[in-house]
């Protein structure tokens, strides 16, 4: 499976205008770090609502630039949330690497 | 069409910094002006301190969600006109159909597919913008109160049976009027002239609903039900007559031609309801009522009284009122005669 599916890319480039892609990205790479701290706070906290409202944002972010593996991994990080099970094992690092991956290949996608 | 589409003022509302950046960027691109909200909180204080045409608004958000946001615009009658078009991820279906339910205009999944994106919203902005037009136009023909719930059931008052007062009036001879002067002194006369029977009207709780030539038809009691809409109407022709005395002074004074009016008003059943298109709707009365109140109207010429009522009308009238009655008359169509009195000024 690649990173990102590059049909889903193509889409949000042609929607936002390629000359505003790079602060789509820039954005992506600055705010998905955060959440995943604000996911491993709450989960130490265990504060739910606040896990699964970040694995939500992860996700639709993920969705939005067609990183397909990295959006199934916070799908099923926000629906553990929502059925209030934090028993999540390593999911949480297997999700951090997953964004590594992500974050390589779009910065080599900027124009 | 959509190269056709005005631009609007929308507000993206979303806590997540790259949805709000790609809806905003794809919108502006589409030629709109946008702003954005990162919270519930932030968006009313943007709604209520600007105007927007449209709002797009994130269902998931800290602080204040968008049920929240969407039910306090609903009950806010200077926010509740603006349509607000949901957008959320694909799992939330259930919540997105809440929303519809309230009163949401709309919705778009999460991620936004670009051609669904203009479309839907320029959808909603033509809606309103022939909701807006629709509103200032009602707002010329009835009272606020009328508009306002007219616009809240959305023009969707299917046809049905109400007990109302139907109001015809007519201009004495007036095609010899018009034939005798000067074309624009007749519009001036009839702008003026209507401008002053729809401040009666209106002011006593009626809905002004044709107007042809230099006739008018008015209904008091529907769309909103009001009991004393006999009153109502009564009152309404009274004002009209004495507005049209001070009217006739300021004819005489500028040398021109002084008119006469006759009032018919008859009251029972009628059937009311929309009539026309998405784009044109009339408020519309039909039934034997109208007929009547029409025939009323057409015989105040040979009564030689200028306002004149039927039975059902006058016993819902307040002993002030002084009427006298005319006796039966048989109307050309009708099987019965009818009783019709004369209201005194």
């Amino acid at each position: 499976m690649p990173v990102i599916d590059k049909a889903t890319f193509e889409e949000l480039k042609q929607m936002s205008g390629a000359e505003f892609i790079n602060e789509l990205i820039d954005a992506f790479l600055e705010d998905t770090p955060n959440m995943i701290s604000q996911m491993q706070t709450a989960l130490a906290a265990k504060d739910v609502e606040s896990f699964r409202r970040n694995a939500h944002s992860l996700k639709s972010n993920a969705n939005t630039f067609g990183a397909t593996e990295l959006g199934a991994l916070a799908k099923e990080l926000e629906l553990m949330g929502r059925e209030n099970n934090l028993d999540i094992g390593n999911r949480l690092e297997v999700l951090n690497e997953a964004f590594g991956k992500v974050a390589e290949e779009l910065k080599g996608m900027r124009v | 069409m959509t190269s056709k589409q005005e631009p609007g003022r929308l507000l993206v509302v979303d806590d997540n910094k790259v949805n709000r950046i790609l809806l905003a960027r794809g919108l502006e691109g589409y030629g709109h002006k946008v702003e954005t909200a990162e919270n519930g909180k932030q968006a009313l204080e943007k709604l209520r301190s600007d105007s927007f045409d449209l709002v797009l608004l994130d269902i998931e958000m800290p602080e204040m969600n968008g049920y929240q946001v969407l039910e306090t615009c609903l009950q806010d009658s200077e926010l509740r006109h603006i349509p607000i078009i949901m957008t959320s991820s694909l799992d939330e279906i259930d919540s997105v159909v809440k929303c519809v339910e309230l009163g949401a205009e709309d919705y778009l999944n999460k991620p936004v597919n670009p051609v669904l994106l203009r479309a839907r919203v320029n959808a909603s902005l033509e809606k309103k913008r022939l909701r807006d037009e629709q509103r200032k136009l009602f707002r010329t023909f009835a009272t606020k109160e009328v508009a306002d719930e007219l616009l809240k059931t959305g023009f969707s008052l299917g046809g049905k049976f109400v007990n109302a007062s139907v109001m015809f009036a007519d201009i004495r001879s007036f095609t010899s009027i018009g034939e005798k002067q000067d074309p624009t002194d007749t519009i001036e006369l009839l702008n003026n002239y209507f401008a002053l029977m729809f401040e009666a009207i209106i002011g006593n709780n009626g809905t002004v609903n044709q107007l042809e030539g230099d006739g008018l038809m008015a209904i008091f009691g529907a769309p909103i039900y009001h009991e004393d809409h006999r009153k109502h109407a009564v009152r309404a022709a009274l004002e009209m007559i004495e507005l049209l005395k001070g009217f006739n002074v300021e004819q005489a004074a500028r040398g021109k031609v002084q008119i006469k009016i006759g009032i018919g008003i008859a009251t029972g059943k009628v059937i009311a309801g929309f009539t026309g298109t998405q784009h044109r709707a009339t408020y519309t009365c039909v039934g034997d009522t109208v007929n009547l109140a029409a025939r009323i109207e057409n015989h105040t010429k040979e009564a030689q009284q200028p306002i004149l009522i039927d039975q059902y009308t006058s016993e819902g009238l307040p002993i002030d009122i002084e009427i006298e009655a005319l006796g039966p008359i048989l109307f050309k169509g009708k099987q019965q005669p009818i009783h019709i009195f004369a209201v005194k000024q």
